[in-house]
This record gives C-alpha cells, structure tokens and sequence, in this order.
C-alpha cells in the first residue's frame, strides 16, 4: 500500500514536471516566425525544443511508473484540462518580448536549481534526467538574464516594457516554492527537492539580474496566485490545448 | 525622439567563426547581428551550433575586419606563383617518417 502511495506521488511529481516543460515549450515555440530579429527566432525555437525535449523524457518515464501503457504521446496529448499540473507561470501569454524573457528568466532559475538538486536524487533515472536538464537550464538563464538586463538597462520603451511584464509574472512566483503532501513524501524517501528550499536562491539570483537590469526588486512581492498542482488554470490554459492536442484529437494515434 | 537618420544606431554585423570538435583552428561560417559581445556569442551558438558544429567560437565585428582589395589581386598574389623553390617538395621523405 505504501509502495503504491509512492509510485502515485512519484507519478504525479514527473507529471507536474513534464508539464511545466510541456507548456512552456508551447508557449515559446509559438515565437518562431515571430521573434524581433532571425537571431532570437532561433534563439527561442532553440529554448522550446529544449523544454519540449525534456518534457518528452519526464513523461516517458512517467508512463512507465505509472505502468498503464499510457506513453509520452497519450500524457502529453490525451489528458483533459484539469488533468494537467502545470505552474500558471509557463501559460502566461507572450505579450511581447519582454514577457518572453521575464517568463523564461523567472522559470529557468527555478528550473536549475530544482535539476541541481535532483542531481543527487536516490531515484536514478530521474538523477541522469537532471543532470542533462541541468546544462540546458544554464544557458536558459544566460539567455533570458542578459536580454532582461539590457532591457531594463536600455530605452525608455524597452525599460517600460520590461516593469509590465515584471508586474504580469510576478503573481506566479510563490507557486513555484509550494510544498504538499506529494512533495513531503517524496522529499522523505530522497527523491525528490522540497520546492520551498529553492525559494532564497532564486531570490538572490533573480535579485542580482534586476539590480542589473535598474530594476527595484520590490516588483517581486506581489500578492500571489495559487492552484495550479491542484489542476486550476489561467484562462490561457483552454486556448493552449486547444492548439496543442488539436492534431491528435482530430486524427487519434496519428503519425508521420 | 531622434529628428535625424544620423541619429539612428544600427545593431552591428558580426561575423562567426567556429573551430569544428575534432578541428585545429577556427573556419568562418557566417555572419549575425548583435546588440554587443556577449550577445554575439550566444546569436553564433544559436544560429550556428544547432547541429554539434563546434565547440569554439570568436565573434568579430565586421567593421574590424581589413581585407585585401579584389583590385590588388594580380600584385599582391602573382609574384608567388613562379618561385618553386619555395616549396618544399624537393626532399626525398623516407618511408619510415610517414606522410607530411
């Protein structure tokens, strides 16, 4: 019976996780062709496949400790809205630029700390999956933390641009450092990171950008908005899907 | 706001060179546009990496590169092509030092 209550809540864990990786990755491929200049075209379509690419191994494994027969397919395509567990962060729209890197800036941090931690992780395939993750996160950060930095250190417009997009993510912050009873028990068998554990390293290192960038770090604290592990999501979420699993719900188990 | 084109900066042209993995030195492979240095580098590793191509690269701005005029072709380059001696391809390599 405990073995089971672990392997639902590992279950769970890797979901929310390909999640996140699912979502943002759709978000960001949505700027290829649309980027501000050919070179962040590549730039983001690079970022998107690598979310896309470690969404696929989360989930693949996910299926297999789930052991139902449902792949990475049937996970990332097949599953109705409040089935999915993703921070409302990664369904923010990507208003303009700024939002972009904000969103990923503020995603990433968190993200390279999480897959550093879960380096050591007694759960082995999840241990090789941060490790690779890890690498991919960094340059992430180098990306997204650079073009905040001469955003807010640049034009009028472009520093406008920037606090707008500080105060539309900002909400979505706290989420990312919740624990619950999911995370306590595999916090307990060593499997996993206690999301509350990253929140001051993300602060420092998100507060060091900021000052960079000209930015007050006070933009941070906003009043913060919740549920998203529970399935509860943006009004976003809908209009995602709807893109996303259309191929597949139109033409089920197709393939090319 | 800016009244005159004078005023208006560019972001500059750059071009790429990347070394290859198994390679000895650093082969041109094109060109991007970047506000500054550190953002030249990351534009030439996401434009021109995708495929494993490299593992190092220099960004240069194009401005700083001096080329020989096409004009000077014929005075620049002619006079070496009648000097043989210049070559070394007058030895007699023995086998046992291999291919040079």
């Amino acid at each position: 019976m405990a073995d089971q209550k672990l392997k639902d809540a590992l279950f769970e864990y890797l979901v929310r996780l390909g999640d996140d990786h699912l979502i943002l990755g759709q978000r960001v491929s949505e700027c290829t062709g649309h980027a501000p200049m050919l070179e962040e075209d590549l730039a983001l379509s690079n970022v998107a496949l690598d979310m896309i690419g470690q969404a696929r191994v989360l989930y693949a494994y996910a299926g297999e400790v789930e052991g139902s027969g449902r792949d990475e397919d049937m996970l990332a395509f097949m599953r109705k809205e409040h089935e999915y567990h993703n921070l409302m962060l990664v369904e923010k729209a990507n208003k303009d630029f700024a939002h972009v890197v904000v969103r990923q800036l503020f995603f990433s941090v968190q993200a390279e700390l999480l897959w550093e931690a879960l380096g050591v992780s007694t759960d082995k395939t999840l241990a090789a999956i941060a490790a690779k993750a890890a690498k991919e996160a960094n340059y992430h950060i180098r990306h997204s933390g650079e073009w905040v930095i001469r955003l807010g250190d640049g034009t009028e417009e472009s520093a406008a641009r920037l606090m707008d997009a500080l105060h539309t993510m900002a909400p979505y912050i706290e989420e990312m450092f919740d624990n619950d009873e999911v995370t306590d028990l595999l916090v307990e068998h060593g499997i996993a990171v206690e999301p509350s554990s990253l929140r001051a390293s993300w602060r420092e290192k998100v507060s060091e950008i900021l000052n960079l960038a000209r930015v007050d770090t006070a933009i941070l604290d906003a009043v913060p908005v919740k549920g998203a592990r529970s399935g509860k999501h943006t009004e976003s979420m809908g209009h995602i899907l709807s893109e996303l699993q259309y191929m597949q719900r139109t033409y089920p188990g197709c393939q090319w | 706001m800016s009244d005159t084109n004078q005023n208006i900066k560019t972001t500059p042209l750059w071009e790429v060179f990347i070394r290859p993995r198994n390679g000895l030195s650093h082969k041109h492979c094109g060109s991007i546009h970047a506000a500054d240095a550190e953002l030249a580098i990351q534009a030439a590793r996401d434009v021109y990496t995708r495929r494993g191509e490299g593992n190092s690269i220099w960004v240069i701005p194009s401005a700083e590169i001096v080329a020989s005029d096409p004009q000077d072709q014929d005075e620049l380059f002619d006079p070496a092509e009648d000097k043989i001696y210049r070559h070394p391809t007058f030895y007699d390599i023995p086998e046992e030092v291999g291919h040079m």
